[in-house]
C-alpha cells in the first residue's frame, strides 16, 4: 500500500520516532524508516467489504488469518452489526427514510452495545474473566457519556466518522487464540463465538437473530414509519429484509461456523408474539425514554390504520365513521395510549395493527351480529334492494362480500403454503460444527444443487414464483364485473338507521367474544375455542389474522380486550347477572 | 399422515442398521410408541420449527403431484424439498436419500422431459449419498434399465453392486446382496433360455451345437451359484426358483431341484407361500410321482387357498383314492371351491360336484353330504340357487345351469326355485336330459319328500 495513504495514524515510532508509516499485507503499521511492525492496525480496510463504516466502529478485529480458516478474526457483535447494517439498508430502499439508518438505529445499536458492555463503556467484556482494561488515553472518556445521550428531543449530535474511527476509548479486542478452545468440536469461526453462547448474565438481553428485527421495529416506531410489525413480517417473510441466513450477506472473508451455527442460523420466520415481546424488552433493557407521539395524523394511529385494513378487507368506506366511533368510545386513539413508554409502569406497547383489524371486527359485529343468521337475512334486503335499484350506489351485501372474499383468500392462502413449501432455507454458504465437517458440508452442498439443477430442467422455462414486489397491501380489489369486486363504494344505508339526530345501527344487539379473562399467570388474555363461535365470525377472524400473519386466537384475544372497554359497565354487570347478549346502541 | 410416513423410514433405516435392536424386539422388549415420547421430551415441548414445517408440506405437495400425475408440478416441489439433504436435524438428514430417491426416482420414471440418462445420473449420484441405500438403489436403478430393455447395462450395475463393500457385512447387506446376485442369475437364466431357443432350432449334428451347449452349460453353472444363496434364506422368490428349476431339470439335476422345491415349501423360516407347493406339485407330477406324494402336496396348498385351480385335479386324485378319509375330503374339496363367488360359474367344478353327489349317494355315505351341507344350508340357497341365477345361468350356460339344477335338487329338495325354474325351460335337446335328471333328484335328494324350501 502507498506509503501517503497512511495519514491517520500519526503516532511516532517506538524505536525510531519518525512518522512514516506504511501499512504490511496484514493491515498492520510498519514504520518505513526502521521497518519496526507496530501492533496497531489499520481500521478502514474494508470499508468496501463491510459497507456501513460508521456503525464499523468496533471493527478493532486483527485481521488476522488463522490456521484452519483464511478468514479474518470477527466478533459476534459485529455479525449482528452487519446484519443490522442490512436489516436497515432494506427498509431504506422500502422507502423508509434514511434518519432511520443513521441516526435511530445506529443509537440504539450503540447504546446496546453500552448496555450489554461490548463497548462505548470502562470494562468492556471481551472475553469471560479476562475484562479488557481500558487503555490509558481512555481518560477523555469522559465525552462519551455526552456522545450516547442520543436520544434527546433535538437530533443527537452524530461523531463524524473519522472521529469514530480514531475513537481511542474502544479497547482493543485481546487477541484470543482460536486454536484454544476446550475441544476441537467446540469451536467458532467468529473469535467469541463460543464464549458469547456460553454467556450467561443476569439481566443481559444477549443479541438474537429475532432481536435485531425488534430493534428495526423499535427504530420504525420512533420514527414513527408507515411500516407496522406485521409488515415487516411479512416483508421478511417475503424476504424484502434480511433475516432468515442473513450470515450470507457478511463478507466471505467472515467465516460462519461452529458456535456460529447456533448464534446465526435461523429455521423459522419470526414470530409476532416474539417479536413484540422482544421489543418491549430491549426497550427495557436499552432503558429508552418515552417514545414520540402517536397523535390522530400518524400511520400508527388507529382512525389511519382502520381506513387502511377496510380498503384491505374490501369493506365500504363508510365504515369508517363507525370505526372512529368505536376508536372514540374505547379511547384507544388518545396519544397517552398509544404513545410507548418503556419507562412507563405498565411496559407494553400498543399492538396498532392488530388492535385495528380488532376494531373493524366489532363494527361488523355491531352491524351484522355475526351470529350466523342476522347476517344473511340482512344480505337478502341488500340482494333485493340491489336489484330493484340497479342505477343507485349498491347496498353492502354481506353474502357476496363473503363470497368474494372466501374465493380470494382461499386462493391468496394456497399460493402462501405453496410458496412457503417452496422457500430454500439453505445457502450457498453451509454451516458446519468444525473444520472436520467442512468438506463434508460443502460436499453435500456441492450434490444438492447438482440435483437441483437437474430437477430443474425437468421443471421447464416457467420461472417458479417470481419474486413480489413489496406492498403494504396484499389484495388488489378492482371495480365491479371482474374477478375481485370492490366493495369501497357500497353505502350501509339498509343498515343504519336514523334516531333524533344520528344514526344508530339497525341491529340492537352484541354478544361478547368471550366473558372470562385469564387471571392466572398464563398471560392469555382468554382462549379461543373456534368452534364456539359462529362461522361468520370464524371466518372474518380467519380471513383478519392471516393478513397479519398472526394467529387466530391473537385477534379474537385482542377483539376481547376492545370489547372490554367498550361494554367497560356492561360487562362489570354481565359478570353479575351473566347474560349471554347484551343490546347496545350508539 | 406425511410424517409418519418419514418417522416410518427412519424406523426402518434404524431398525435395518442395528440387528441387535430387531433382535430386542423379538424377545418382546419393543415399545414403539416410546420413541415418540422420548423425542417429544427431547423438544421440550417446543414449537416445530419452520423448516420442518415447510419441507414436511412440500413433500406433501410432491405426493399430491405424483397422485395426479402432475410430473411437471411434482419436479418442481422436489427442487425445493432437496434441501432436506442439508437437514440440521441428523435424524431427518439421514432419513432424506431414501425419500428423495423414492420420490426422485417415481418423477423421472414418468416425466415427459426425463430419459435414461437422467435417470442414470440421479441413480448414480443417490447411490453415493449415504452409503446405507448403495445397494436398494443399485438394484432398482438396475431394475429401470430392465424395464427400459438395457440388459447390458444393467448387468453390469447389478456387478458393480455385487463387488461393492461398507464395512463389516451386515445382515441387511446380506440379504440385499444376493438378491443383487439373484437378479444377475436371473438375467443370465434369460440369456440362457435364448441360447435354449437357437439351441432347439440347430440340428445336433450341427458343428455350433456344442460350442453352443458348452456355452449354456457355463451360463447355467453361473446362475446357479447366483441363485442359490437367495433361495436359502427365508423368503418369497417365485421368479427365481422357477428358473432354477428349469434349469437344474434342463441339466437332469432332479435330485438338486426336488431338495430345493421341498425346502422352498416346507421351511418352517419361510412364509407361507402357495406357489411354493404349486411349483413342488408340478414338478412331482412331471417326475410322475406317486399319487399319495401329490395329494399330500396339494393338501397345504387346499389349506392355504381352498380356492385354487389346482384344487379340481385335487379333487380326481381324491376321487380316486382308495381310503375313504380321501373320498370324504373329495366333497369338501369341491364344495370348498364352490364356496367362493369367483368360482360360482365353474362349470367343471359343477359337474364334478354333480357326478360326485350321485357316486356318493349311491355308495349310501349319505352322512358326508348332510356334514357339508349343514354349514351351507343357511347361505347357498341364495348364494348359487336363487331365481335370479337360475334365470341368468340359463340364459348364459345352459350346460352349467342343468349341473347347478342337479345340485340343487338334491340339496334342497325338488320344490326349489331354480330346479323348478331350468324344469319349466322348454328345450328340445336337452329335454331327455332333464327328464333323467328329475328322475335321479327324486331317487337321491337328501331332503325328505313333502318339504319344501
Amino acid at each position: 500500500m502507498d506509503v501517503e495513504e497512511v495519514k491517520a495514524f500519526r503516532d511516532r515510532c517506538s524505536q525510531c520516532a519518525a512518522v512514516s508509516w506504511g501499512l504490511t499485507d496484514e493491515g498492520k503499521y510498519y514504520c518505513t524508516s526502521c521497518h519496526n511492525v507496530t501492533d496497531r492496525s489499520e481500521e478502514v480496510v474494508s470499508a468496501a467489504d463491510i459497507p456501513n463504516t460508521k456503525i464499523n466502529s468496533i471493527n478493532r478485529g486483527l485481521r488476522q488469518r488463522s490456521k484452519h480458516e483464511k478468514g479474518w478474526d470477527w466478533y459476534v457483535c459485529e455479525g449482528f452489526q452487519c446484519i443490522l447494517y442490512h436489516q436497515a439498508k432494506a427498509l431504506e430502499t422500502l422507502g423508509v427514510s434514511p434518519e432511520l439508518k443513521n441516526e435511530v438505529l445506529h443509537n440504539f445499536w450503540k447504546r446496546y452495545l453500552q448496555k450489554s458492555k461490548q463497548a462505548y463503556c470502562k470494562n468492556p467484556v471481551r472475553t469471560s474473566g479476562r475484562k479488557a482494561k481500558v487503555l490509558e488515553d481512555s481518560v477523555q472518556s469522559s465525552d462519551l457519556g455526552s456522545d450516547l445521550e442520543l436520544l434527546s428531543d433535538t437530533t443527537c449530535p452524530l461523531e463524524s466518522e473519522a472521529e469514530f474511527q480514531s475513537d481511542p476509548q474502544i479497547p482493543k479486542p485481546f487477541p484470543v487464540t482460536k486454536g484454544s478452545p476446550k475441544s476441537a468440536s467446540v469451536c467458532s469461526g467468529s473469535v467469541d463465538g463460543v464464549e458469547y453462547s456460553e454467556r450467561k448474565e443476569k439481566g443481559l438481553v444477549k443479541m438474537t437473530v429475532p432481536r435485531t428485527l425488534a430493534l428495526c421495529s423499535l427504530s420504525l416506531l420512533w420514527q414513527r414509519e408507515t411500516i407496522t410489525v406485521s409488515d415487516l413480517l411479512r416483508f421478511v417473510e417475503e424476504d424484502h429484509i434480511p433475516y432468515i441466513n442473513a450470515f450470507k450477506l457478511f463478507p466471505e472473508e467472515m467465516k460462519v461456523y461452529g458456535r456460529d451455527k447456533g448464534i446465526f442460523a435461523i429455521e423459522s420466520w419470526p414470530d409476532y408474539e416474539d417479536i413484540y415481546k422482544n421489543m418491549i424488552e430491549l426497550a427495557i433493557f436499552l432503558d429508552l425514554p418515552r417514545f414520540p407521539d402517536i397523535t390522530e395524523d400518524c400511520y400508527l394511529h388507529p382512525n389511519t390504520l382502520c381506513m387502511k385494513y377496510l380498503l384491505e378487507v374490501n369493506l365500504p368506506d363508510e365504515m369508517h365513521t363507525l370505526t372512529c366511533q368505536v376508536v372514540k368510545l374505547t379511547g384507544i386513539g388518545e396519544v397517552d395510549f398509544l404513545t410507548f413508554d418503556p419507562i412507563a409502569k405498565t411496559k407494553r406497547t400498543v399492538k396498532y395493527d392488530v388492535q385495528a383489524m380488532a376494531v373493524i371486527v366489532v363494527v361488523l359485529k355491531l352491524l351484522f351480529l355475526l351470529d350466523d343468521k342476522l347476517e344473511w337475512s340482512y344480505s337478502d334486503l341488500a340482494e333485493a334492494y340491489n336489484e330493484q335499484h340497479r342505477e343507485d350506489t349498491p347496498q353492502f351485501d354481506f353474502r357476496k362480500w363473503y363470497q368474494v372474499m372466501k374465493k380470494t383468500f382461499d386462493e391468496k392462502r394456497r399460493k402462501w403454503e405453496e410458496a412457503r413449501a417452496r422457500y430454500a432455507w439453505k445457502t450457498k454458504r453451509p454451516l458446519y460444527r468444525s473444520h472436520i465437517d467442512k468438506s463434508v458440508a460443502y460436499k453435500r452442498r456441492k450434490m444438492v444443487e447438482n440435483l437441483q439443477k437437474q430437477f430443474s430442467a425437468l421443471v421447464g422455462s416457467s420461472p417458479v414464483v417470481e419474486k413480489q414486489a413489496p406492498s403494504s397491501f396484499q389484495f388488489n380489489w378492482t371495480e365491479e364485473g371482474t374477478d375481485s369486486p370492490c366493495f369501497h363504494g357500497h353505502s350501509l344505508q339498509g343498515l343504519l338507521i336514523m334516531k333524533g339526530q344520528s344514526m344508530i345501527t339497525k341491529n340492537s344487539l352484541y354478544w361478547l367474544s368471550t366473558q372470562k379473562f385469564c387471571k392466572s399467570y398464563c398471560k392469555h388474555v382468554t382462549t379461543y375455542e373456534e368452534s364456539n363461535f359462529s362461522l361468520s365470525y370464524q371466518f372474518i377472524l380467519n380471513i383478519f389474522s392471516f393478513l397479519l400473519r398472526i394467529k387466530t386466537s391473537a385477534l379474537h384475544e385482542e377483539v376481547s380486550l376492545l370489547e372490554k372497554k367498550l361494554f367497560e359497565k356492561k360487562y362489570n354487570e354481565s359478570k353479575k347477572s351473566s347474560g349471554s347478549k347484551k343490546g347496545r346502541r350508539h | 399422515m406425511m410424517s409418519d410416513f418419514g418417522e416410518e423410514l427412519t424406523k426402518l433405516a434404524v431398525a435395518e442398521d442395528n440387528p441387535e435392536t430387531s433382535v430386542l424386539s423379538k424377545t418382546g422388549m419393543h415399545f414403539p410408541w416410546l420413541h415418540k415420547h422420548v423425542e417429544a421430551v427431547v423438544t421440550g415441548g417446543k414449537k416445530r420449527k419452520d423448516f420442518a414445517q415447510t419441507t414436511s408440506a412440500c413433500l406433501s405437495f410432491i405426493q399430491e403431484a405424483l397422485l395426479k400425475h402432475q410430473w411437471q408440478q411434482a419436479a418442481e416441489y422436489m427442487h425445493s424439498y432437496l434441501q432436506t439433504l442439508e437437514d440440521s436435524d441428523t435424524d431427518k438428514r439421514q432419513a432424506a436419500p431414501e425419500i428423495i430417491w423414492k420420490l426422485g426416482s417415481e418423477i423421472l420414471f414418468y416425466h415427459p422431459k426425463s430419459n435414461v440418462e437422467t435417470f442414470n445420473s440421479f441413480a448414480d449420484r443417490m447411490k453415493n449419498i449415504g452409503v446405507l441405500n448403495y445397494l436398494k438403489i443399485s438394484l432398482q436403478h438396475a431394475l429401470y434399465l430392465l424395464h427400459h430393455g438395457m440388459l447390458d447395462d444393467a448387468n453390469r450395475n447389478l456387478s458393480k453392486a455385487e463387488t461393492w463393500r461398507y464395512g463389516e457385512k451386515s445382515s441387511s447387506q446380506e440379504v440385499l446382496i444376493n438378491l443383487v446376485q439373484a437378479y444377475k442369475g436371473l438375467l443370465q437364466y434369460y440369456t440362457w433360455t435364448r441360447k435354449k431357443m437357437e439351441l432347439s432350432k440347430l440340428d445336433e449334428d450341427d458343428y455350433a451345437y456344442a460350442a453352443k451347449t458348452r456355452t449354456m452349460l457355463s451360463q447355467s453353472c453361473k446362475t446357479s451359484t447366483n441363485i442359490c444363496a437367495l433361495v436359502k434364506t427365508p423368503g418369497v422368490w417365485d421368479p427365481f426358483v422357477k428358473s432354477y428349476v428349469e434349469m437344474l431339470e434342463f441339466y437332469g439335476d432332479q435330485d438338486g431341484a426336488r431338495e430345493m422345491l421341498t425346502n422352498y415349501a416346507y421351511d418352517e423360516k419361510f412364509p407361507s407361500n402357495p406357489n411354493a407347493h404349486v411349483y413342488l406339485y408340478e414338478f412331482l407330477k412331471r417326475e410322475k410321482a406317486p399319487r399319495a406324494k401329490l395329494i399330500s402336496v396339494l393338501k397345504i396348498l387346499h389349506e392355504i387357498v381352498p380356492s385354487h385351480t389346482l384344487m379340481l385335479e385335487f379333487h380326481t386324485l381324491l376321487r380316486k383314492s382308495d381310503t375313504e378319509e380321501h373320498q370324504k375330503l373329495g366333497l369338501s374339496v369341491l364344495f370348498e371351491v364352490l364356496d367362493f363367488a369367483g368360482c360360482n360359474k365353474n362349470i367343471t367344478a359343477w359337474k364334478y360336484l354333480a357326478k360326485y353327489l350321485k357316486q356318493i349317494l349311491v355308495g349310501s355315505h349319505h352322512e358326508w353330504v348332510e356334514e357339508e351341507w349343514k354349514s351351507r344350508r343357511n347361505w347357498w340357497p341364495a348364494f348359487h340357487f336363487s331365481f335370479f341365477w337360475a334365470k341368468s345361468d340359463w340364459k348364459a350356460d345352459t350346460d352349467l345351469a342343468c349341473e347347478k339344477a342337479f345340485v340343487a335338487g338334491v340339496l334342497l329338495g325338488k320344490g326349489c326355485k331354480y330346479f323348478r325354474y331350468i324344469l319349466k325351460q322348454d328345450h328340445e335337446t336337452l329335454k331327455k336330459k332333464i327328464k333323467r335328471m328329475k328322475k335321479s333328484v327324486k331317487k337321491y335328494t337328501i331332503v325328505n319328500p313333502g318339504v319344501h324350501t
